[in-house]
């Protein structure tokens, strides 16, 4: 290691200012900083700090993504297999998936990654890791089938316009994996929706099974088939089209699980979310008139992308709220308003991506209110006093 | 036990180096020093110039912006040097001490005989008033106020902190001396707040004139603010005055014998001390000789104070005003190969992220690598967690960067201090420089306040 530190100390003059790279800077310092932690030490206030920072962060929670990743990738194997009528190992179905799923990774990091490190520059600022959770979670929530350069537009946008615009990472009002797969569904709804979009091969739709229609359980349900929706069980362990990475409610609470338990993920918005979904659930089982609002509430969260956006969507600290009172409603809200999405309005099977991002919007609103809650306890105390 | 205050919120950072109980008295040292670092809202200006002679207790400088207010010399000596920073801003005033130190003589004074205006002369004339120090701001009290009441915080939580029963041990008559005194100060109640968890030293429990308050809970519950917020917080307008132990024993050994006697217990802590102990001693002492051949090789930060509130100083550094604590830790000064990616059985975090969950009981050497790039916030609820103040601390550091006075102030400003915020500090993920940020607020609101 030490020649490889060496080697950086030696070429480091160039990125610097007056040196003949020095427009890369960001970039070298990104990579520098990868490799090996800065020598900086504390200059002022305290001299001791936790060995927490933003990469550990950011990587504990792409390492929180790798099982809904690496299912999902067996399951576009599956899927397409089941589609097509072929048979393969488990291994067989993890490699197709895996070709059509890495490329997707590719783009969405190099696209996303190589606007920040513009933007780093531009601004001269440090680059940001943010992205790396970003640059994870776009490929999980696009469907297999979605066309690389669609994969780059709405990376580009949700960065840009989502995240750089506001400032960069901690500015952004909107979660940008969900604004890039919002900006998708609303400019190309024919590869983000129906039913042929989520099995690989499907749009083709050469060398197709009969009656393999590719529908998720949530379009059956909302074209009120529910009778015909897989069992609970394949849906809570994965066996069913979707997007990428959020079929598998096993593998969304696996991730979960750490991200609890390193204390990276915010168990107030997991919790409330799900309870908000529960509670929307069952209002509409009580006043159930077609047989999706019949649908079992606790059903209700095993299917589309409730896990998997309760779990990773939602928690995005910088997006969500950030009082402790107003984490419990916020996810409350989401959970309430996915569930009602999805089942009231049949435009909208994945009311998850609507919910979060609309309370995305509100959520410095909470915010203000349980600030202010404090500020008049303050005033109170003040004029008890006076009086 | 009275009223016992159950604090949740906070962190005990388990660090190595606790001082040993064992009071030792080291030869004198040679420089002594004032700083008026130690001070905030500061303008100094000289009393003694270099090559002048002072006696202990002579005035060495004063502050502008409150006059009334001077800062006195714990020696007998000659001013040898003024040591300045940026912008000819001081930083110490070096007296070099006799061998057998003369004292300035303020005459003897039973404070139950005494009216409140001669307690204030005494005081102010000794330069012993700067001892006494008001929120909101953490500023010098001044003495024209009427405090709605006096704090004394009879423990100290931080890391490695002394025990104060050890500090006070056999002082009984002049910390109760100085209690009187202070009672002349105030007709409001003077709150002596002490540790629940243990049974504390007889010269606070048997202290009268007071009102005993207990707290049990992590650090920062010893910060005088904490027990402010908790037990009688400030509101706008309201002025509260606080000071420690063994300023207040100072102040009744004033009284008592009429001079200032500089003499204080102060523990030597931290990892790359070889024998951490106590040290009876004067305040503003050149650390020099204690710490020569008593820390451990490589590069070292000595720290005037604990590691989450104190000031850096050099190997020959002086001990800060109110100080009671030296800490040696490492310098962190090196490059590590991919840090933020080790499983890090050896590093201390409040995140389960780190293996170190494995051994909780471990104590750790933590050196002063910054670990990680300063960010803008992203993870939210972090200082939530170890802030046990009623306040909205993100908030009101953001209220205090957009510089908006009124929200400051809707917020809680004036309850807090940055001693208070200095584990928020520690816990940062986006590495935001806290305590300095709380201080900036709290100079702005002095200013709009003047």
């Amino acid at each position: 290691m030490r020649a490889l530190r060496r080697y950086i100390d030696n070429i480091k003059p160039h990125f610097e200012k007056g040196g003949k790279f020095e427009k890369l800077n960001s970039t070298f310092e990104a990579f520098e900083t990868l490799l090996f932690v800065p020598d900086q030490v504390t200059r002022q206030g305290s001299h001791i700090r936790d060995a927490m920072d933003m990469k550990r962060t950011m990587s504990i929670v792409v390492l929180a993504l790798v099982p809904a990743l690496l299912f999902g990738m067996w399951n576009v194997g599956y899927q397409h297999y089941l589609a097509s009528g072929q048979e393969g190992t488990t291994l067989e179905l993890f490699w197709e998936g895996f070709k059509l799923v890495l490329p997707i990774i590719v783009v969405s990091y190099v696209t996303g990654l190589a606007i920040e490190f513009a933007f780093a520059q531009i601004r001269g600022h440090e680059v940001n890791e943010g992205f790396l959770v970003t640059g994870m979670l776009i490929p999980l929530v696009l469907p297999v089938d979605v066309p690389l350069w669609m994969v780059a537009v709405s990376t580009a946008f949700a960065v840009i316009i989502g995240k750089e615009v506001f400032g960069g990472t901690g500015m952004n009002i909107l979660n940008p994996a969900l604004l890039a797969r919002a900006f998708l569904f609303f400019a190309y709804p024919a590869y983000m929706s129906g039913n042929e979009v989520w099995t690989h091969g499907l749009m083709e739709g050469k060398g197709i099974v009969d009656g393999f229609s590719g529908a998720t359980p949530l379009s059956m349900a909302a074209e009120g088939n529910v009778s015909q929706m897989p069992d609970a069980t394949d849906m809570f362990l994965g066996f069913i089209p979707g997007s990428i990475g959020e079929t598998s409610t096993l593998a969304v609470l696996l991730g979960a699980l750490l991200l609890l338990y390193t204390g990276v993920g915010s168990w107030r918005i997991m919790l409330s979310t799900f309870v908000g979904g529960l509670v929307m659930g069952l209002i509409l089982n009580a006043f159930a008139v077609n047989p999706f609002m019949a649908v079992p509430a606790w059903e209700h969260l095993v299917m589309g992308g409730f896990a998997f956006g309760a779990v990773f969507m939602a928690t995005d600290p910088v997006s969500a709220a950030q009082t402790k009172r107003g984490k419990y409603i916020y996810g409350f809200l989401i959970g309430l308003l996915a569930i009602l999405i999805r089942v009231i309005n049949p435009a909208y099977p994945e009311g998850v991506m609507l919910a979060i991002l609309l309370m995305n919007v509100f959520a410095p609103l909470i915010d203000h209110y349980v600030v202010e809650s404090n500020i008049k306890k303050r005033l109170k105390r003040a004029n008890i006093q006076a009086a | 036990m009275a009223n016992v205050y159950k604090i949740q919120k906070g962190l005990d950072i388990p660090l190595l180096g606790e001082a040993e109980k064992v009071v030792r008295t080291p030869d004198p040292a040679r420089y002594y020093a004032m700083k008026p670092i130690d001070f905030n809202w500061m303008r100094t200006k000289l009393i003694a110039k270099e090559g002048d002679r002072v006696k202990a207790g002579s005035p060495l400088f004063f502050n502008k912006l409150q006059p009334d207010v001077q800062f006195p010399s714990p020696v007998s000596g000659k001013v040898v040097a003024v040591n300045r920073g940026e912008r000819r801003k001081i930083l110490e005033v070096v007296v070099e001490a006799d061998d057998k130190i003369e004292y300035e003589e303020f005459g003897k004074g039973e404070p139950g005989d005494m009216t409140r205006e001669e307690v204030v002369d005494k005081l102010l004339k000794s330069g012993l008033w700067s001892f006494i120090r008001q929120r909101p701001y953490s500023v010098s009290a001044n003495p024209k106020d009427e405090p709605k009441a006096i704090f004394i915080s009879g423990f100290n939580t931080a890391p490695l902190a002394p025990d104060n029963d050890v500090l006070v041990k056999g002082e009984q008559e002049n910390f109760q001396r100085g209690i009187d005194v202070l009672s002349k100060l105030t007709n409001g109640k003077i709150h002596l707040n002490l540790n629940a968890s243990y049974p504390p030293s007889e010269v606070f429990t048997q202290a009268k004139g007071v009102q005993h308050n207990y707290f049990k809970g992590p650090h920062p519950t010893g910060n005088v603010g904490v027990q402010i917020n908790k037990v009688d917080p400030i509101n706008a307008g309201d002025i509260v005055w606080y000071t420690y132990p063994q300023d207040i024993i100072t102040i009744g050994r004033l009284f008592e014998q009429g001079i200032y006697d500089a003499t204080k217990v102060v523990a030597l802590t931290g990892s790359e001390i070889k024998k951490p102990l106590y040290y009876r001693l004067l305040r503003g002492r050149s650390i020099a000789s204690l710490v020569r051949d008593n820390v451990n090789e490589g590069e070292l930060r000595y720290i005037s104070g604990n590691v989450l509130t104190g000031n850096k100083i050099s190997s020959e550094g002086y001990l800060g005003f109110f100080d009671d604590q030296i800490t040696v830790i490492p310098e962190g000064n090196y490059h590590e190969f991919v840090g933020w990616a080790k499983p890090g059985f050896n590093k201390f975090s409040t995140s389960r992220s780190f293996f170190s969950w494995l051994q909780p009981n471990r104590k750790y050497r933590i050196d002063t690598n910054l670990k990680g790039g300063e960010r803008a916030y992203v993870v939210s609820g972090e200082y939530e967690k170890v802030c046990p103040l009623d306040i909205y601390p993100v908030q009101l550091i953001k209220a205090i960067m957009i510089g908006d006075i009124e929200l400051m102030e809707k917020l809680g400003i004036y309850e807090v201090d940055e001693e208070d915020f200095a584990l928020c500090e520690f816990v940062c993920t986006s590495k935001t420089p806290v305590q300095s940020i709380i201080r900036k607020g709290l100079n702005m609101m002095i200013e709009e306040m003047t």
